[in-house]
C-alpha cells in the first residue's frame, strides 16, 4: 500500500504544480495518471505547441513546460503511479481514503485531489456496433504484449504514427499482417510510411487503403472483419484474421471518477470555488480542468492558482490545531525533502528589509 | 459588422438558427460552444487546433464559401470517425459575412 499525505489522481500541469505548493506546507504529494508519462494534455496532444499564456513566458514549448515542472517539484519527491487509471475510492472509518487503480495498486491518503482534466486517455473506438462483442476476443485497442500476436493473422486500422510503426513491428511476428486506412495518404513519421511502403511491395505488410472496416464476424471470437471499399465496383470483401487492432489515439474520458458519488456538472465535478475547491466529499478537492464553478476558465494558469488554494485548505485540515501563515518564497526559501535549499542570498534580503 | 445567421442541427436532430458575430474572431466551433448546441466535453476538446475532431461537422449547404481544408483538417478527419464527403472541422471554418444562411450539422460524438 502506498502512503502519502496528498494522493493526486491526475500528472497533467495542475497536479504537478500541486506538488511545489504541497511541499512548501511539508506535505508529500504522489500522483497516479493513466498515460505512461507526466504532463496531461500538454504531453499527450500538444508537446511540441508554443503557450503563451504562462505568466512570465512569453512563449513555451508545452513540453517544456512539463520538464521545467517536473525540475521545480523534484526537491519534494513525488511519488507516481504512471500508466495505471484511478478506478475506485473507499472511505476509511478515520476519514482518510484509499484508491485502487486498474491494476490493483493500492494508495492511502487523508485527503484526494483529483485533478483529472478532462479525464483519462482511453483509445478511440471505431462505430462499428458489434465491437463490444469482440473486445479481448479478437479486438485489441492496445497492444500490451506482441508476442500474443506470434504466427496470428493480424488487421490493424489507422493511418497515424502508431498503426504504422504496430504494423512495421508486427510484419516480423504475425503471419500475416493488413494495414486498413481511409486514404492513400498516411500522416506520419516518413520513414515510417517508407518502411511501410516497403514491406507492403515485398508482401510483408498487406496494405488495404481507401477502406475501412465496418463490420466484425465470429461465433463467441472473431474469425474475420468486413472491409469496405471506396471504390464502389471493389464493394465489400470478408478478410479472416485472428485480432483486429484499430488505432485511432486517444481521447478523454472522465471514466470511473463520474462514480464516484461526486457532484458533476457538464461533464465536470462542481466545487467549492469561494472557498477552497473542496468537493461535496469532505476531503476530495478537484483543481484544474476537471472542476466546475461559475466563472470557471480551462486554463492552465487557472490550476495552478487552484493548486495554491487547495493546499492551504489541505494543511489545516490534516493540521487541524497548527496556524500557517503564507510565506513568499523569496524570504523563506524553498526547502526539499531531499535535504536541498534554495535561499535567496542574505544581503538582498536585508536590503529588501 | 454585422452577425450572420447560421443554421446548426444539433446531435439531437433539432435546428437552432443562431446569430454569429463575424467580427470576433471566432469560428463555427466556437459559435456551437458559446450556445451551448453540444455537450461541454464532447466538441472543441483540442481548442481548436485540428488535433481532436470532436468538432465536425456536416456541411448541408454554401460548400463553396467555405475555406479549402488545410492539410492538418484532411490529416485529422482522415483519423475520425463517421466522415462523410460533406465533414468539415468546424473549428476551421472562421466565421465570415459570407457564411450568412450557412446550414450544418453536428457529427455523431464517438466513443
Ligand atoms: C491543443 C491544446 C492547446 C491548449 N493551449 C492552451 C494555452 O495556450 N494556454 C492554456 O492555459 N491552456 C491551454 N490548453 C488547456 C490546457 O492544456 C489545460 O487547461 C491543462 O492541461 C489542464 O491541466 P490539468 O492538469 O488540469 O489537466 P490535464 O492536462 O488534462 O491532465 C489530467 C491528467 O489526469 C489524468 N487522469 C484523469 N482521470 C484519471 C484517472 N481516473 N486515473 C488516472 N489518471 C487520470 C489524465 O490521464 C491526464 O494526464 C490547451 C489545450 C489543448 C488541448
Ligand atoms: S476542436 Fe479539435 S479539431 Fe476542432
Amino acid at each position: 500500500m502506498i502512503k502519502t499525505d496528498i494522493l493526486i489522481i491526475g500528472a497533467g500541469p495542475t497536479g504537478l504544480f500541486a506538488v511545489f505548493e504541497a511541499g512548501l506546507l511539508k506535505l508529500k504529494c504522489h500522483l497516479i495518471d493513466a498515460l505512461p508519462q507526466p504532463g496531461g494534455q500538454c504531453s499527450e496532444i500538444y508537446p511540441k505547441k508554443p503557450i503563451y499564456d504562462i505568466p512570465g513566458f512569453p512563449e513555451v514549448l508545452a513540453g517544456d513546460l512539463v520538464d521545467n515542472l517536473m525540475e521545480q517539484i523534484k526537491p519534494f519527491e513525488p511519488g507516481f503511479t504512471l500508466g495505471e487509471r484511478a478506478e475506485t475510492i473507499d472511505k476509511q472509518e478515520d476519514g482518510s481514503f484509499i484508491v485502487t487503480t486498474s491494476k490493483g495498486t493500492k494508495h492511502h491518503a487523508p485527503v484526494v485531489v483529483i485533478a483529472g482534466g478532462l479525464g483519462s486517455f482511453e483509445p478511440r473506438k471505431p462505430p462499428i456496433p458489434s465491437i463490444k462483442n469482440y473486445e479481448d476476443k479478437g479486438v485489441a485497442y492496445i497492444i500490451r504484449d506482441p508476442e500474443v500476436y506470434r504466427d496470428k493473422k493480424v488487421v490493424i486500422a489507422g493511418g497515424g504514427d502508431s498503426a504504422l510503426d504496430w504494423s512495421i513491428f508486427l510484419a516480423d511476428v504475425a503471419s500475416e499482417v493488413s494495414l486498413v486506412h481511409r486514404r492513400k495518404d498516411f500522416r506520419g513519421a516518413l520513414d515510417s510510411v517508407e518502411k511501410v511502403e516497403e514491406l507492403s511491395k515485398i508482401g510483408k505488410i498487406n496494405l488495404i487503403t481507401d477502406a475501412e472496416v465496418v463490420d466484425l464476424k465470429g461465433e463467441g471470437e472473431l474469425d474475420s472483419v468486413l472491409i469496405r471499399h471506396k471504390d464502389e465496383a471493389r464493394g465489400e470483401e470478408l478478410k479472416e484474421t485472428d485480432y483486429f487492432i484499430p488505432l485511432f489515439g486517444l481521447s478523454p474520458k472522465l471514466g470511473p471518477i463520474a462514480n464516484w458519488g461526486l457532484e458533476i456538472e457538464k461533464n465536470a465535478i462542481k466545487v467549492d470555488n469561494s472557498y477552497d475547491y473542496q468537493t461535496n466529499i469532505p476531503g476530495i478537492y478537484a483543481i484544474g480542468d476537471v472542476n466546475t464553478y461559475k466563472g470557471k476558465l480551462k486554463l492552465i494558469l487557472c490550476g495552478f492558482h487552484e493548486a495554491a488554494i487547495m493546499c492551504q485548505s489541505v494543511y489545516q485540515r490534516i493540521n487541524p490545531d497548527k496556524k500557517y501563515v503564507m510565506k513568499y518564497t523569496t524570504v523563506s526559501g524553498v526547502s526539499g525533502f531531499d535535504g536541498s535549499k534554495k535561499e535567496a542570498k542574505k544581503e538582498v534580503v536585508k536590503s529588501i528589509n | 459588422m454585422s452577425d450572420v445567421k447560421i443554421t446548426i442541427i444539433d446531435r439531437e436532430g433539432e435546428a437552432h438558427t443562431v446569430d454569429a458575430p463575424t467580427d470576433m474572431n471566432m469560428n463555427l466551433m466556437e459559435v456551437i460552444r458559446s450556445y451551448e448546441l453540444a455537450q461541454e466535453g464532447t466538441i472543441g476538446i483540442c481548442g481548436g487546433m485540428a488535433m481532436c475532431a470532436s468538432c465536425q461537422c456536416y456541411i448541408l449547404n454554401f460548400e463553396h464559401m467555405l475555406p479549402e481544408k488545410s492539410f492538418e483538417e484532411e490529416d485529422m478527419l482522415d483519423q475520425a470517425f463517421f466522415v462523410e464527403d460533406n465533414s468539415r472541422l468546424s473549428c476551421q471554418i472562421p466565421i465570415t459575412e459570407g457564411l450568412d444562411g450557412l446550414e450544418v450539422r453536428i457529427a455523431p460524438a464517438s466513443e
